[in-house]
């Protein structure tokens, strides 16, 4: 397996030049997850026992190959190469039945093995054609080191295909602030948030997530506000009683996210402040919320955080992420 | 610890695998209450709690936990394992403990996150 593999890689490395290395990676990972069958030529061109060394010569000029299995009753019984013509050749056997001149010592490889084993056999005796059985020894297929290259590159090709688009778009996104020009460029993406939606609570903050990794911001900061969006987004969820919205509001160098709604508001700012301190009812604990460290985690994670409320008014929730050190 | 180690010591089972059984899971931590994980969660961690619902794999989300190892036998609903598979999320099932569960991560070698304090003079 060993000689195959690396010289699979090794060409492979040649041809996709300055791909990833996680690419080549990934060539290990297809290789024992793709099956042979999917991998193998299924049109096989067959020679039949009657054919002599000479019709088997044309035969493999006119379809451009170098070698064929040799197949009755669609059993295998022998395979036939150049190298086996140009032998019969020089000895001047040409017109002898290719049955002499064939080795009937087969390999074969069934259908649903991975192409990590065609690598094995292949690699081993230098031969490049195996033919692909199914459970019952009847020839279904056969696959060449190029069919299996050409697989391995197709899917290399889709793959980066989906990673370029990705790092397209973040790079598109992600310059924004220097294509579109004025005194102060800002993105801001708004959030409909429900009340007592608790199933779909969280959405609005995986969407803010996704859309920071999109405009590149770095990974500690994306995370600090994934966080805090999270908790706001679960107390607009939990304790208001019409829903709320959450606003990102993101420039260049800082971000600010509001959460506003127009619930029942609070009555005692400090109290809820502190850390364990919680009004959630026992069905959200039960659920793992409602701890009364909401707050205490948005403070922590955030560079500045505001919290306005009265009682019957709603409640306002600000915080400044900064991003100049990212 | 690798993910496969994480897997064999507790005797689990995976619902979904969206990492390779070679992932370096650089830290563990418990949690019932999502808050805490969202304080104290670190990235890449793996994560054991007894909820199953769909906040678990969001706050994992939230908070960058490549694994989620459900304890006590409990079985994730559908909507759960749904989202898993669209944030890539690995989920693991194990019939331990919670107690049990950590204590064998921890003995095979699977650190924690060491001390942790909330900062009560904020305000």
């Amino acid at each position: 397996m060993r000689g195959f593999l690396d010289l699979g890689l090794l060409k492979l490395e040649t041809t996709l030049g300055k791909m990833a290395v996680q690419e080549i990676t990934k060539v290990q990972e297809l290789i024992y997850t793709t099956r042979v069958e999917d991998v193998m030529a299924t049109d096989v061109i067959v020679v039949d026992p009657s054919m002599t060394v000479a019709e088997v010569k044309s035969l493999m000029k006119e379809k451009h190959i170098s070698g064929a299995p040799v197949v009755q009753d669609e059993n295998i019984i022998g395979i036939v190469t150049m190298t086996d013509i140009l032998a019969a050749m020089e000895e001047g056997r040409l017109h002898e039945p290719v049955t002499m001149s064939m080795s009937t010592k087969v390999k074969t490889v069934v259908r649903d093995s991975v192409v990590a084993e065609v690598g094995n056999i292949l690699g081993l005796k230098g031969s490049s054609r195996l033919p692909v059985v199914d459970r019952n020894g009847k020839l279904v297929g056969i696959v060449t080191t190029g069919t299996v290259t050409k697989y391995l590159l197709r899917r290399l090709d889709q793959s980066f295909q989906k990673n370029e688009q990705e790092r397209l778009q973040a790079y598109r996104a992600s310059h924004i602030f220097q294509d579109i020009v004025s005194d102060d460029t800002s993105v801001v993406l708004r959030f409909v948030v429900d009340d007592k939606d608790f199933s779909n609570a969280g959405k609005a903050s995986s969407m803010i997530k996704k859309a920071l990794q999109r405009l590149v911001v770095n990974p500690q900061i994306v995370r600090r506000v994934a966080v805090a969006v999270y908790e706001a987004e679960m107390n607009l969820v939990i304790h208001t009683d019409v829903g709320g919205e959450i606003i990102v509001d993101i420039r260049k160098d800082k971000l600010n996210v509001s959460a506003v709604d127009h619930g029942p508001g609070i009555a005692d700012l400090k109290q809820v402040l502190q850390p364990g301190f919680s009004t959630a009812p026992e069905w959200i604990r039960d659920m793992g919320f409602g701890a009364g460290m909401g707050l205490a985690n948005i403070k922590r994670v955030s560079d500045m955080m505001k919290l306005i409320s009265e009682p019957g008014g709603g409640t306002r929730l600000d915080l400044v992420f900064d991003l100049k050190n990212s | 610890m690798k993910l496969k180690e994480l897997i064999e010591v507790l005797d689990a089972e995976i619902i979904l695998d969206n990492h390779g059984s070679d992932e370096e899971i650089p830290a563990g931590g418990a949690a019932d209450l999502m808050s805490d994980v969202l304080a104290f969660g670190s990235p890449g961690m793996a994560l054991l709690t007894g909820l199953t619902n769909p906040q678990v794999v969001r706050t994992a989300e939230m908070a960058g936990i490549n694994a989620i190892i459900l304890v006590r036998d409990k079985k994730a609903p559908p909507e759960t394992v749904e989202l898993a598979r669209e944030l890539g999320i690995t989920l693991i099932r194990t019939s331990y403990t919670m107690y049990e569960a950590c204590g064998r991560l921890y003995h095979a070698g699977l650190p924690g996150l060491g001390v942790v304090k909330i900062r009560n003079d904020t305000w």
